[in-house]
């Protein structure tokens, strides 16, 4: 007993972590699309929705239960298995992300031993972050692109003009930002020295600068302006463009599988937000909280924990702010502004970077 | 005995993809295995230490050259694939290829059976990062640089190759090369050829 015990330890702990990891980001994102609404509302002069439950915060809850109910229209000439397939690809690489995301600092201070049956022993550390991986940005960003199928293949199972156009559309927009993205990740990388999400937080902490977004500014709107469009958010939704497309890839989905889209657009949306906290806000570092409480310690993960949350709520509220506030581009407009602007603005942000760091290093 | 598990649970879903591969006669289905193939070799490359090579595996074969596959298909629109009822040879061929492999692939397993078991030296770090970019830009640094060079050059190529000219752009071009060429014979042959 006591051995099986020690055995599933640290799947218990695993489990329970992920639990709390998806649960909570879930629920951040199912609040982000009632914050949606509502900040639309007051950028538009309305209200927004505040009738199920006070101001409206039980709105997410009715809109799943609305989601589950609906009646679930399969296309007749659809190809079946692909048209189910779509959804399922999308949401599962929207969330696959998040057992990278560095939460907080580890916890050092807590004397694990008063666990039963010596459980505790040899534990040194919490960590916040579910997997410690040596590749944590080249992971989000292969998972990412792999997030390119649910749409491709929805777009193309639906057998609707609509949604082959706003797939294809999708598709040719995420796969041209994304070589933006990462070359405006480079810099980055470069500076902090490693592809390990919490190590960068590290390097920045060490840094005299505190937050990479000062030497890297460029690189942080080049990374800022392509998450809007690997997000298919306002000003880059053309993949949905509702005047031109009805509703883009998703056009003949309905009920839950429409859900699962439309949340997996929103875990994407916190996907970016993170990213961009990580790497360019100092993700969960407060600077001079260790003269408040001792490093390591409960309360000072806690602080950080809600500085990070902060951070990426912030980015979030970025998002719906711009969402009220810009018009759509053009198609066109959209490729020459990705290849012939932002990719060689990051590119060459990357070279000058490479100087800098050669000559600092030497 | 974790990582034993592990490693029959993605070969055995590997080997799946790849029989489901090579069995779809609809080539979108087949294209979807593939990746399917690339996902568990990659969880495979994690097991065995090698982050790298795994998020490199996911981020260029399944996140990007896939992509462009499944495009070419969805766009084409092409028909399920139908036995072949001409060039016939090619079954006898692929049979006797087929066999060779088969053959090679036991030979291996022969080979390792055979061989002293002395315990291998695991590195740790072989698989990370730092080793790879270290190895990649010292000691392999000129290969490096020529596979570089060609794939650029493969891309340059590639856009030449598509491009479609405007047609006073196109004539421009033509005129070019006829002043280029002041030969008349030459010239007349090039005439022509366009």
């Amino acid at each position: 007993m006591e051995s099986l015990l020690k055995t599933a330890f640290p799947f218990i702990v695993y489990a329970i972590a992920l639990l709390l990891a998806f649960q909570g980001v879930l629920m951040i994102v199912a609040y982000t699309v009632l914050a949606e609404r509502k900040v639309l509302g007051w950028i538009q002069g309305r209200i927004g929705p505040n009738r199920v439950g006070p101001w409206g915060v039980l709105q997410p809850f009715a809109d799943l239960l609305k989601f589950i109910f609906k009646e679930d229209l399969v296309p007749d000439k659809s190809t079946k298995f692909v048209y189910f397939l779509a959804p399922m690809v999308a949401l599962t690489c929207a969330l696959l992300p998040i057992v990278v995301y560095p939460f907080g600092p580890p916890i050092t201070t807590v004397d694990w031993t008063f666990l039963p049956y010596g459980l505790g022993e040899g534990i040194r550390q919490l960590p916040l972050t579910i997997a410690q991986i040596d590749v944590g940005v080249l992971y989000v960003l292969g998972i990412t692109s792999v997030g390119v199928y649910g749409i491709a293949l929805a777009g193309w199972s639906s057998n609707s003009k609509y949604s082959l156009m706003g797939g294809l559309r999708s598709s040719a927009q995420m796969i041209s930002y994304e070589l933006a993205m990462g070359a405006s990740i480079l810099g980055v990388v470069m500076l902090g020295g490693t592809l390990d999400l919490n190590g960068i937080i590290y390097a920045q902490i060490n840094s005299p600068f505190r937050w990479f977004i000062i030497p890297q500014i460029i690189g942080f709107v080049i990374f800022l302006i392509a998450a809007f469009a690997e997000t298919n958010r306002v000003p880059f939704d053309l993949p949905e463009a509702e005047t031109e497309l009805v509703a883009g890839f998703h056009t003949e989905y309905s009920a839950l599988k429409f859900a699962l889209f439309f949340m997996a657009e929103y875990v994407n949306m916190f996907t970016v937000s993170v990213m961009s906290t990580v790497l360019f806000l100092g993700g969960w570092y407060v600077p001079g909280l260790s003269h408040i409480f001792e490093v390591g310690s409960i309360p000072y993960a806690l602080v950080s924990l809600a500085a990070f949350v902060g951070k990426v709520c912030f980015f979030l509220f970025f998002y719906i702010w711009v969402r009220g506030t810009l018009p759509r581009f053009r198609f066109d407009q959209l490729m020459n502004f990705g290849w012939k602007f932002l990719l060689p603005l990051a590119i060459a942000n990357t070279i000058v970077t490479i100087v800098v760091v050669y000559f600092l290093n030497s | 005995m974790a990582s034993n598990v592990l490693f029959y649970l993605f070969a055995g879903f590997a080997i799946a993809c790849a029989l489901s591969l090579v069995y779809h006669r609809n080539p979108l289905y087949s294209a979807i295995s593939l990746i399917g193939v690339f996902i568990a070799l990659s969880c495979i490359y994690v097991t065995l230490a090698a982050p790298f090579i795994a998020a490199v595996q996911i981020l260029i074969y399944a996140g990007a050259i896939m992509v462009l596959v499944v495009f070419v298909i969805m766009l084409l629109n092409l028909d399920e694939d139908r036995p072949l009822t001409r060039l016939k040879y090619l079954y006898a061929l692929g049979a006797g290829l087929g066999l060779i492999l088969l053959v090679q692939t036991f030979f291996i397993f022969y080979a390792v059976m055979r061989a002293p078991n002395h315990t291998v030296n695991v590195d740790q770090t072989v698989g990370k990062t730092l080793s790879i970019g270290q190895a990649m830009y010292s000691e392999y640094l000129l290969p490096v640089e020529i596979v570089g060079v060609l794939l650029l050059m493969a891309i340059i190529g590639g856009v030449i190759l598509v491009r479609r000219l405007e047609p006073t752009q196109l004539r421009l071009v033509i005129n070019e090369e006829l002043d280029r060429r002041n030969e008349g014979q030459e010239k007349d042959d090039f005439r022509i050829a366009l």
